[in-house]
Protein backbone atom coordinates (compact mmCIF):
# COMPACT_ATOMS: atom_id res chain seq x y z
CA UNK A 1 0.00 0.00 0.00
CA UNK A 2 1.13 3.65 -0.70
CA UNK A 3 2.22 5.85 2.49
CA UNK A 4 -0.60 8.45 1.28
CA UNK A 5 -3.12 6.25 1.64
CA UNK A 6 -1.73 4.50 4.44
CA UNK A 7 -2.64 7.77 6.13
CA UNK A 8 -5.24 8.80 5.02
CA UNK A 9 -7.21 5.45 6.09
CA UNK A 10 -4.79 5.74 9.22
CA UNK A 11 -6.32 9.62 9.67
CA UNK A 12 -9.98 8.15 9.08
CA UNK A 13 -9.37 5.46 11.82
CA UNK A 14 -8.30 7.65 14.40
CA UNK A 15 -10.63 10.30 13.83
CA UNK A 16 -13.87 8.02 14.21
CA UNK A 17 -12.06 6.00 17.20
CA UNK A 18 -11.66 9.84 18.91
CA UNK A 19 -15.38 10.14 17.71
CA UNK A 20 -16.38 6.69 19.65
CA UNK A 21 -14.53 7.86 23.25
CA UNK A 22 -15.68 11.46 22.93
CA UNK A 23 -19.11 12.11 21.89
CA UNK A 24 -21.67 12.62 24.23
CA UNK A 25 -24.37 10.56 22.60
CA UNK A 26 -24.02 6.71 22.89
CA UNK A 27 -25.64 6.33 19.89
CA UNK A 28 -23.03 8.33 17.62
CA UNK A 29 -20.31 6.33 19.25
CA UNK A 30 -21.61 3.02 18.10
CA UNK A 31 -22.22 4.77 14.55
CA UNK A 32 -18.58 6.01 14.73
CA UNK A 33 -17.26 2.45 16.02
CA UNK A 34 -18.96 1.25 12.67
CA UNK A 35 -17.12 3.59 10.65
CA UNK A 36 -13.92 2.43 12.45
CA UNK A 37 -14.35 -1.26 12.05
CA UNK A 38 -15.29 -0.83 8.58
CA UNK A 39 -12.07 0.59 7.54
CA UNK A 40 -10.21 -1.73 9.65
CA UNK A 41 -11.86 -4.14 6.89
CA UNK A 42 -10.43 -2.37 4.38
CA UNK A 43 -7.38 -2.49 5.79
CA UNK A 44 -7.56 -6.13 6.13
CA UNK A 45 -8.29 -5.98 2.65
CA UNK A 46 -4.84 -4.28 1.84
CA UNK A 47 -3.03 -6.74 3.95
CA UNK A 48 -4.39 -9.64 1.72
CA UNK A 49 -7.02 -11.09 4.27
CA UNK A 50 -9.96 -10.83 2.22
CA UNK A 51 -12.05 -13.64 4.11
CA UNK A 52 -10.97 -11.50 7.64
CA UNK A 53 -12.34 -8.48 6.35
CA UNK A 54 -15.33 -10.18 4.81
CA UNK A 55 -16.29 -11.50 7.92
CA UNK A 56 -15.32 -8.37 10.09
CA UNK A 57 -18.12 -6.39 8.09
CA UNK A 58 -20.66 -9.28 8.67
CA UNK A 59 -20.01 -10.12 12.32
CA UNK A 60 -18.41 -6.96 13.92
CA UNK A 61 -20.24 -4.14 11.80
CA UNK A 62 -23.24 -6.24 11.26
CA UNK A 63 -24.17 -8.61 14.10
CA UNK A 64 -22.32 -7.28 16.89
CA UNK A 65 -23.11 -3.04 15.90
CA UNK A 66 -26.75 -3.64 15.66
CA UNK A 67 -26.60 -5.50 18.96
CA UNK A 68 -25.28 -2.68 20.24
CA UNK A 69 -27.81 0.01 18.62
CA UNK A 70 -30.34 -2.27 19.35
CA UNK A 71 -29.45 -2.19 23.13
CA UNK A 72 -29.10 1.72 23.20
CA UNK A 73 -32.32 2.06 21.75
CA UNK A 74 -34.26 -0.36 23.46
CA UNK A 75 -32.76 1.95 26.87
CA UNK A 76 -33.60 4.65 25.31
CA UNK A 77 -30.58 6.20 25.97
CA UNK A 78 -29.92 10.42 25.50
CA UNK A 79 -27.46 13.09 25.27
CA UNK A 80 -25.33 12.78 28.59
CA UNK A 81 -23.58 16.30 29.19
CA UNK A 82 -21.64 14.68 31.85
CA UNK A 83 -20.60 11.50 29.98
CA UNK A 84 -17.28 12.06 30.80
CA UNK A 85 -15.74 11.27 34.01
CA UNK A 86 -14.46 13.71 37.05
CA UNK A 87 -11.53 15.70 36.32
CA UNK A 88 -9.14 13.66 37.95
CA UNK A 89 -9.92 10.63 36.71
CA UNK A 90 -9.77 12.32 32.84
CA UNK A 91 -6.06 13.60 33.55
CA UNK A 92 -5.35 10.34 34.97
CA UNK A 93 -6.67 8.45 31.67
CA UNK A 94 -4.87 10.94 29.27
CA UNK A 95 -1.51 10.28 31.55
CA UNK A 96 -1.64 6.76 31.15
CA UNK A 97 -2.53 7.06 27.85
CA UNK A 98 0.39 8.80 26.95
CA UNK A 99 2.57 7.08 28.69
CA UNK A 100 1.25 3.83 27.51
CA UNK A 101 1.72 4.98 23.71
CA UNK A 102 5.35 5.99 24.31
CA UNK A 103 6.30 3.22 25.95
CA UNK A 104 4.34 1.11 22.43
CA UNK A 105 6.08 3.75 20.35
CA UNK A 106 9.08 3.00 21.73
CA UNK A 107 9.20 -0.66 21.21
CA UNK A 108 7.82 -0.11 17.51
CA UNK A 109 10.01 2.63 16.52
CA UNK A 110 13.25 1.15 16.76
CA UNK A 111 15.67 0.44 13.25
CA UNK A 112 15.66 -3.44 13.76
CA UNK A 113 11.59 -3.78 14.14
CA UNK A 114 10.18 -2.97 10.40
CA UNK A 115 13.55 -4.79 8.86
CA UNK A 116 11.87 -7.74 6.93
CA UNK A 117 10.26 -6.22 3.70
CA UNK A 118 7.87 -9.45 4.17
CA UNK A 119 4.97 -7.51 4.21
CA UNK A 120 5.78 -5.81 0.59
CA UNK A 121 6.64 -9.20 -0.62
CA UNK A 122 4.37 -10.81 -2.71
CA UNK A 123 2.31 -13.82 -1.46
CA UNK A 124 0.78 -16.83 -3.44
CA UNK A 125 -2.31 -16.81 -4.34
CA UNK A 126 -3.67 -18.62 -1.76
CA UNK A 127 -2.79 -16.41 1.26
CA UNK A 128 -5.79 -15.65 2.93
CA UNK A 129 -8.54 -17.62 1.54
CA UNK A 130 -11.47 -18.88 2.47
CA UNK A 131 -9.75 -22.72 1.06
CA UNK A 132 -6.35 -21.96 3.15
CA UNK A 133 -8.18 -20.42 6.20
CA UNK A 134 -11.10 -23.11 6.20
CA UNK A 135 -8.14 -26.08 5.96
CA UNK A 136 -6.06 -25.07 9.14
CA UNK A 137 -9.03 -24.14 10.77
CA UNK A 138 -10.17 -28.04 10.00
CA UNK A 139 -6.81 -29.60 10.85
CA UNK A 140 -4.67 -27.56 13.44
CA UNK A 141 -7.13 -25.82 14.68
CA UNK A 142 -10.06 -28.26 14.89
CA UNK A 143 -10.28 -28.40 18.61
CA UNK A 144 -10.74 -24.83 19.47
CA UNK A 145 -12.86 -24.43 16.36
CA UNK A 146 -14.99 -27.33 18.14
CA UNK A 147 -14.46 -25.59 21.71
CA UNK A 148 -15.58 -22.31 20.04
CA UNK A 149 -19.24 -23.96 19.19
CA UNK A 150 -19.32 -24.67 22.93
CA UNK A 151 -18.68 -21.13 24.10
CA UNK A 152 -21.67 -19.49 21.77
CA UNK A 153 -23.87 -21.97 22.89
CA UNK A 154 -22.62 -21.07 26.35
CA UNK A 155 -22.76 -17.32 25.42
CA UNK A 156 -26.68 -17.73 24.15
CA UNK A 157 -28.05 -19.87 27.12
CA UNK A 158 -27.07 -17.08 29.65
CA UNK A 159 -27.79 -14.14 27.70
CA UNK A 160 -31.25 -15.35 27.55
CA UNK A 161 -31.06 -16.10 31.33
CA UNK A 162 -29.52 -12.93 32.65
CA UNK A 163 -32.01 -10.46 30.27
CA UNK A 164 -34.92 -12.75 31.30
CA UNK A 165 -34.89 -12.91 35.18
CA UNK A 166 -34.26 -9.79 37.63
CA UNK A 167 -31.71 -9.26 39.88
CA UNK A 168 -32.34 -8.49 43.43
CA UNK B 1 7.96 5.72 -3.86
CA UNK B 2 8.39 3.96 -0.50
CA UNK B 3 6.16 1.51 0.57
CA UNK B 4 4.46 0.98 4.27
CA UNK B 5 6.31 -1.11 6.59
CA UNK B 6 5.45 -3.34 9.22
CA UNK B 7 6.16 -0.26 11.99
CA UNK B 8 3.46 1.89 10.78
CA UNK B 9 0.61 -0.60 11.33
CA UNK B 10 2.08 -1.71 14.55
CA UNK B 11 2.29 2.01 15.49
CA UNK B 12 -1.39 2.53 14.08
CA UNK B 13 -2.79 -0.64 16.26
CA UNK B 14 -0.82 1.38 19.28
CA UNK B 15 -2.49 4.46 18.79
CA UNK B 16 -6.40 2.80 18.20
CA UNK B 17 -5.28 0.46 21.63
CA UNK B 18 -4.64 3.52 23.38
CA UNK B 19 -7.85 5.13 22.38
CA UNK B 20 -9.92 2.89 23.47
CA UNK B 21 -8.01 2.18 26.64
CA UNK B 22 -8.20 5.89 27.74
CA UNK B 23 -11.96 5.45 27.01
CA UNK B 24 -12.23 2.99 29.14
CA UNK B 25 -11.22 5.27 32.09
CA UNK B 26 -12.73 8.60 30.90
CA UNK B 27 -16.18 7.41 29.99
CA UNK B 28 -18.77 6.59 32.62
CA UNK B 29 -21.64 5.19 30.17
CA UNK B 30 -21.11 1.13 30.90
CA UNK B 31 -22.21 0.69 27.12
CA UNK B 32 -19.36 3.24 25.53
CA UNK B 33 -16.87 1.61 27.77
CA UNK B 34 -17.66 -1.97 26.41
CA UNK B 35 -17.55 -0.34 22.84
CA UNK B 36 -13.65 0.82 23.83
CA UNK B 37 -13.40 -2.43 24.56
CA UNK B 38 -14.50 -3.16 21.06
CA UNK B 39 -11.61 -1.02 19.77
CA UNK B 40 -9.29 -2.37 21.70
CA UNK B 41 -10.04 -5.73 20.38
CA UNK B 42 -10.06 -4.37 16.81
CA UNK B 43 -6.44 -2.67 17.06
CA UNK B 44 -4.98 -5.98 18.48
CA UNK B 45 -6.65 -8.01 15.11
CA UNK B 46 -5.53 -4.97 12.76
CA UNK B 47 -1.46 -5.98 14.47
CA UNK B 48 -2.11 -9.61 13.86
CA UNK B 49 -3.44 -9.13 10.62
CA UNK B 50 -0.37 -7.22 9.73
CA UNK B 51 2.10 -9.80 11.17
CA UNK B 52 0.52 -12.25 9.68
CA UNK B 53 1.16 -10.85 6.13
CA UNK B 54 4.49 -9.55 7.22
CA UNK B 55 5.30 -13.22 8.12
CA UNK B 56 3.81 -14.87 5.44
CA UNK B 57 1.92 -16.99 8.41
CA UNK B 58 -1.38 -17.27 8.06
CA UNK B 59 -1.75 -18.26 12.13
CA UNK B 60 -2.50 -15.05 12.29
CA UNK B 61 -6.17 -14.70 10.83
CA UNK B 62 -6.59 -17.88 12.58
CA UNK B 63 -6.14 -15.45 16.01
CA UNK B 64 -8.48 -12.87 14.79
CA UNK B 65 -11.26 -15.49 13.78
CA UNK B 66 -11.15 -16.79 17.50
CA UNK B 67 -10.73 -12.98 18.88
CA UNK B 68 -14.51 -12.02 16.52
CA UNK B 69 -16.03 -15.18 18.20
CA UNK B 70 -15.26 -14.21 21.42
CA UNK B 71 -15.98 -10.79 21.08
CA UNK B 72 -19.53 -11.79 20.14
CA UNK B 73 -20.22 -14.00 22.85
CA UNK B 74 -19.04 -11.47 25.05
CA UNK B 75 -21.05 -8.63 23.79
CA UNK B 76 -24.13 -10.99 23.75
CA UNK B 77 -23.95 -11.80 27.33
CA UNK B 78 -22.07 -8.19 27.95
CA UNK B 79 -25.24 -6.61 26.86
CA UNK B 80 -27.67 -8.85 28.48
CA UNK B 81 -25.78 -7.88 31.74
CA UNK B 82 -26.29 -4.05 30.89
CA UNK B 83 -29.97 -4.61 30.58
CA UNK B 84 -30.60 -6.66 33.68
CA UNK B 85 -29.16 -3.91 35.76
CA UNK B 86 -30.35 -0.90 33.75
CA UNK B 87 -33.95 -2.86 34.77
CA UNK B 88 -32.50 -2.84 38.70
CA UNK B 89 -31.05 0.35 38.72
CA UNK B 90 -32.31 2.82 36.25
CA UNK B 91 -29.02 3.95 35.34
CA UNK B 92 -26.11 3.20 32.70
CA UNK B 93 -23.23 5.19 34.86
CA UNK B 94 -20.28 3.52 36.00
CA UNK B 95 -19.89 5.39 39.36
CA UNK B 96 -23.43 4.82 40.43
CA UNK B 97 -23.28 1.02 39.72
CA UNK B 98 -22.53 -0.69 42.97
CA UNK B 99 -24.39 -3.96 43.20
CA UNK B 100 -21.44 -5.92 44.03
CA UNK B 101 -19.99 -3.82 46.27
CA UNK B 102 -20.57 -4.85 49.89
Amino acid sequence: MSPLLFCILGAVLIASAFGVVLSTSPIRSALSLIVTLFFIAVEFLFLDAQLVAALQIVVYAGAIMVLFLFVIMLLNLQDDPQALAKLPLRAAGGCLGGLFLLAALHFFVKPGVGAGTGINTAVPDTFGSTETLGEMLFTHYLFAFEITSVLLLVAIIGAVVLAKKNLT
Amino acid sequence: MTAVSINWYLILGAILFTIGAVGVIVRRNVIVIFMSIELMLNAVNLVFVALSRQLHIMDGQIVVFFVMTVAAAEAAVGLAIIISVFRNRETLNADELNLLRW
